[in-house]
């Protein structure tokens, strides 16, 4: 019997799967699906701080952005998967929002950001491409770019004490005296001393299995994908002068946009490179439920914006769009710790646009809370007994 | 480089068949046999040749120039099959392994066959139609 | 902008047969091409310039397009227009975004019914080597051949498993090419007894074996090219003797020089536009994907009509033949009577039934065997676009990647260029599925800048 099950091996997942193991737990990762198939794989993986005001989720996202470090170097030795740390550039349309940014980023100096004010006769030494007129910026060189998908699957494997069990859909929580004792899989039960919903944008559903509301909702994302450029020596892409885009390069809309609770659409692109060669353009954000049909009109939005930062692009063919959708939480803070309704239930999911950023934070904690350790941040504010008010369901 | 197949002629492959032909390449300036390969050399059995199968009288045709060199086009057909002619099989090498890369599914589905013509890059050599004074460059 | 009461997209037979219906019968007809010219893939036209005197030479059944084309009457004929995405228009109908020639010119068409006849590419499957140039689809060789008089090769191998094989090798041997051999995977003239009670079709096999035979040129079944040789581009191939799972026999190899390869296994429909609009799409025989249509060649999608290749794989006649069925129904759906005939005459459906159930039986006649994934080796690519090798999916499979879609995300087999359509088959088969509905939002490469100028632009505001 393990110690934690732990359902959806997703990035949150696998950070929970790994950082529970590292603590010397016994654990089983189940997924209906398999490792990284969730929004996990239909995202993007930025690690920012740069898009986060001081506050909880800034401080979550400081230390995971500090973990995510650790994980890369420990990488290398063990099978890796792309991290790079190559800073993002947040530009001002005009000296309005630059001040606004700027105050921003004095603000987030406080929680240990690092923010470089970038004037604009400066904005091309950091992007020779970027179209002229931006009224300056702020280089953000703790942001980072990760390979999730790989990095998820990388992290199930790192310690030997977790089990990874694909295909494998949980369909009950096991229940004993108001406790949790396990799961209830359509090939067999697997009692568990600790169950970790790691569902994602599915928690809720899981969460309602043990008999308890989690405001969990979609968000959906769309992003734009190009053919891939010339390779230059880092394989990014290249155009004759240099690599077309050297940071995450956004506006400082996005910021906004982040923090919106608007249903509507909403894009602001953050332009980069890859290592494959290809520019992405991501992302958008509308409430619309599970709906994958494709949207013409955000991809053209999207495609608007990213020209408009890199008038290069204009000239570089889209060949591809997918779609996600992200977990969120009414008050835009992931749901992490123990569930104060149903004991031996622990919540890791909702990080919405910010799930793989957040990770292995993320598992760190609940990894520390079951094992009765000293947290290394205080998790309150995120607990799930935030919405313990809401009327419990009946199982 | 060798033709495999030679078929394109602009310089009067048909021979005897097609001497009217060869007169018109003529004065359009090209020296027969320029291109190495260019000319119809029959092939397999009894002289057969994709011309002689149809009837071909083709119209007198023109060159591209493919990083550089002369390559004879019959009007209307495509880069791709231009260089395919030309005995060209290999004008692009991959990104990662530097793999050599021609023509493969013929009908731009695999986009193995980009080329730059004129400039404008990762065009469908299978799919592009040539046309006189192309300047098509391969990477 | 005013709208064609119908836009094609595809003017192969199933195009070109519509429309020449529904143009007839008095409605506005647009058929799309992203060729330079009519007639699809069975019926690639040469260019002007070669003034053949027989075009016809390099066709079975000429006198049929040349029936389709005098038929099209008044329809807009758009060559050179590749689509790249249709979707529902604000007020009803389709908007279907096409780029224009070699400027890419961005272009949307209004349509208030659409009927896609996009056909099918060649289904290949992965080997050592056959990333090699020299190695090219039997399609490709087809194309060369037809479109462009051009002989794919001087001593070609053809190889794979279909009936596609016969002509294939058929026309590079009237054409003046050696064919060294054509190698069948399934059994010799996999045709099986079902398939040859269709007399036609059994007349037409025997011809083109007659034909090879008289070339001298070898037809073996239960023999596969499993490997492609040279320094750079091709010079021979090794060619297995394989058993009825596709694996080959010990000791069962021969080497065989030649400077191309004609490989063909079956052909995978043109989905990506009708998975766009959310069509239904259903397993074929064969297990591959195909847009689901009634009898009338309704899609589940109001409005949408599929014919031809893309419901389901079964040759230019069939395709012709849905072509006017869907014609017809789209009359019938557009002016409320059937002005141009019955969409559901008895007659062309007993026909079409025929037809269907013959091509179901070659789909089943000539199945790919798994036996292939023997044929790798953990450096044979299995994506060329992103040069993913076995080895590497091996690899992401171990880390837990149980579908192909993961296969997909830690791997990237299917992320380049073709978007999967040339791996996707193999890695779906690697995954142990059968291949899913294409999801390409985006169906060719659109340049962001035109991309970008579609913001806030409604449909109207176009042409
Ligand atoms: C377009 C887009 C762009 C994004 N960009 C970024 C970014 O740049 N940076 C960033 O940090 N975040 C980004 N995100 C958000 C990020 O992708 C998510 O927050 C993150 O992937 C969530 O990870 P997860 O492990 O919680 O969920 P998931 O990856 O969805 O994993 C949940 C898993 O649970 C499984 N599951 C669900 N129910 C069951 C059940 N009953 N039984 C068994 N298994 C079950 C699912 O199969 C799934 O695999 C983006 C998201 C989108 C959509
Ligand atoms: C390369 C190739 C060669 C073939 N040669 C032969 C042969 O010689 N003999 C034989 O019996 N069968 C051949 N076939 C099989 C062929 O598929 C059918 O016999 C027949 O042509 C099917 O007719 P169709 O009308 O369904 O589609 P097709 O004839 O394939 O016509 C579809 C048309 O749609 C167009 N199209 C597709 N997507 C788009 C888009 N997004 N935008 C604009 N236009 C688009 C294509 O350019 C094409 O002209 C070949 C198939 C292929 C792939
Ligand atoms: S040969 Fe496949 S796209 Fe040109």
């Amino acid at each position: 019997m393990p110690d934690v099950v732990v359902i959806g091996a997703g990035m949150v997942g696998a950070a929970c799967a790994y950082y529970a193991a590292r603590e010397g737990l016994t654990v089983t990762l189940v997924d209906r699906g398999s490792v990284a198939g969730g929004t996990t794989g239909s995202g993007e993986g930025n690690v920012l701080v740069s898009d986060k005001e001081p506050g909880p989720e800034l401080d979550l996202a400081m230390l995971s952005c500090r973990l995510w470090t650790e994980l890369a170097s420990e990488a290398r030795e063990v099978g890796g998967f792309e991290y790079e740390p190559k800073g993002g550039l947040v530009v001002a349309e005009n000296d309005e929002v630059l001040r606004a940014l700027t105050e921003l980023a004095g603000h987030q100096g406080g929680s240990g950001v690092v923010a470089r004010p970038v004037a604009a006769d400066e904005l091309a030494d950091h992007e020779p491409h970027l179209a002229p007129g931006f009224a300056g910026g702020i280089l953000y060189p703790q942001d980072a770019q990760v390979q999730p998908m790989l990095a998820a699957a990388r992290l199930v494997r790192r310690w030997p004490g977790v089990t990874l069990r694909t295909g494998t859909e949980v369909t009950g929580i096991l229940m004993e005296g108001g406790r949790v004792t396990g799961v209830r899989t359509a090939t067999g039960d697997i009692p568990a001393g600790a169950v970790v919903n790691a569902g994602g944008t599915w928690g809720g559903e899981i969460a309602a299995l043990a008999g308890v509301e989690l405001p969990i909702l979609p968000r959906r994302g769309f992003i734009l994908v190009t053919e891939p450029l010339t390779g230059g020596p880092s394989g990014g892409p290249f155009v004759a002068s240099g690599p077309l885009v050297r940071h995450k390069v956004y506006t400082a809309a996005y910021v906004t946009n982040v923090a919106s609770d608007s249903e509507g659409l909403e894009t602001s692109a953050v332009v980069e490179a890859t290592q494959a060669g290809t520019v992405l353009i991501g992302a958008s954000r509308e409430r619309v439920g599970f709906d994958r049909t494709v949207s013409l009109p955000v991809l053209a939005r999207l495609a608007r914006q990213a020209v408009a930062l890199f008038p290069a692009l204009a000239d570089v063919r889209a060949i591809r769009a997918y779609c996600g959708f992200r977990p969120y939480c009414p008050d835009h803070l992931p749901v992490i710790g123990a569930d104060p309704r149903v004991p031996g239930l622990y919540h890791a999911c909702g990080h919405e646009g910010a799930g793989i950023g957040l990770a292995p934070v993320t598992g760190l904690l609940v990894a520390q809370l079951i094992t009765g350790a000293e947290p290394e941040l205080d998790p309150e504010p995120f607990s799930p007994g935030r919405f313990a008010g809401a009327a419990a369901w009946t199982a | 480089m060798d033709s495999v197949n030679g078929v394109n002629s602009v310089t009067g492959a048909e021979g005897t068949d097609h001497a009217d032909h060869a007169d018109r390449a003529d004065r359009t300036g090209r020296v027969d046999g320029a291109v190495s390969g260019n000319v119809d050399k029959g092939g397999g059995m009894s002289g057969a040749s994709p011309y002689r199968l149809v009837g071909a009288r083709p119209e007198p045709g023109f060159e591209v120039r493919v990083d550089g060199r002369a390559v004879p086009v019959v009007p209307g057909q495509t880069v791709g099959a231009a260089l395919h002619a030309a005995g060209i099989r290999t004008w692009r090498t991959t990104r990662f392994g530097d793999r050599r890369r021609g023509l493969f599914c013929g009908i731009g589905v695999c986009f193995d066959c980009l080329v730059t013509v004129n400039g404008v890059e990762n065009l469908r050599a299978c799919l592009t139609e040539a046309r006189p004074g192309d300047e098509v460059t391969t990477s | 902008m005013t709208a064609y009461d119908l836009v094609i997209v595809g003017a192969g037979p199933a195009g070109l047969a519509a429309a020449g219906v529904a143009a007839r019968a008095g409605l506005r007809v647009a058929v799309l091409d992203a060729g330079a010219r009519i007639g699809g893939q069975y019926f690639r036209q040469l260019p002007d310039g070669f003034n053949a005197a027989r075009p016809g030479a390099l066709h079975h059944g000429f006198s049929t397009f040349v029936r389709l084309r005098e038929a099209l009457g008044g329809a807009d004929v758009l060559l050179g227009h590749r689509v790249w995405a249709v979707e529902h228009g604000p007020e009803g109908g389709f908007a279907v975004h096409c780029l224009e020639g070699r400027e890419e010119r961005a272009r949307t068409v209004a349509a208030a019914r659409l009927l896609i006849a996009t056909g099918a590419y060649d289904r290949v499957l992965p080997f050592p080597g056959w990333d090699l140039p020299g190695v090219m689809t039997a399609g490709a060789a087809q194309a060369l051949l037809k479109g462009n008089l051009v002989l794919a090769g001087r001593r070609v191998v053809v190889a794979g498993t279909g009936p596609f094989l016969l002509p294939v090798a058929t026309s590079l041997a009237e054409a003046g090419a050696k064919v060294a051999g054509v190698f069948e995977a399934g059994g010799r003239f996999g045709l099986a007894p079902r398939a040859l009670a269709r007399p036609g079709k059994a007349a037409e096999a025997l011809a083109y074996g007659y034909r090879l035979a008289r070339r001298r040129v070898p037809y073996k079944g239960g023999r596969a090219v499993v490997a492609a040789h040279g320094d750079g581009e091709l010079t021979h191939v090794t060619v297995a003797k394989v058993d009825a799972d596709w694996r080959p026999y010990r000791g069962g190899y021969e080497t065989i020089e030649c400077d191309t390869l004609a490989v063909g296994y079956g052909f995978v429909p043109q989905l990506d536009l009708p998975a766009q609009l959310g069509c239904e799409i259903a397993g074929d025989a064969d297990g591959g994907p195909v847009a689901r249509v009634d009898r009338r060649m309704r899609t589940s999608v109001e409005g949408v009509y599929a014919a031809g290749e893309t419901t389901g794989v079964g040759g230019a006649d069939l395709a012709a033949l849905e072509g006017v069925i869907a014609g017809r129904a789209v009359v019938a759906d557009a002016l409320g009577a059937p002005a141009a005939g019955d969409p559901e005459d008895p007659r062309m459906e007993a026909r079409r039934r025929r037809l269907a159930g013959f091509a179901r039986a070659l789909l089943r006649a000539y199945p790919v065997r798994d036996g292939w994934m023997s044929w790798l080796r953990d450096d044979t690519l299995i994506c060329r676009c992103e040069e993913v090798p076995y080895g590497r999916i091996k690899e992401v499979r171990d880390l837990g990647a149980a579908d192909a879609r993961s296969i997909k995300l830690l791997a990237r087999p299917g992320m380049g260029w073709c978007q999967g359509r040339i791996c996707g088959h193999a890695v779906a088969r690697l995954a142990g599925e059968d291949p899913a509905p294409p999801r390409r939002p985006i169906a060719q490469p659109v340049r962001l800048g035109d991309l970008a100028a579609m913001d806030g632009r409604t449909l109207d505001d176009d042409t």
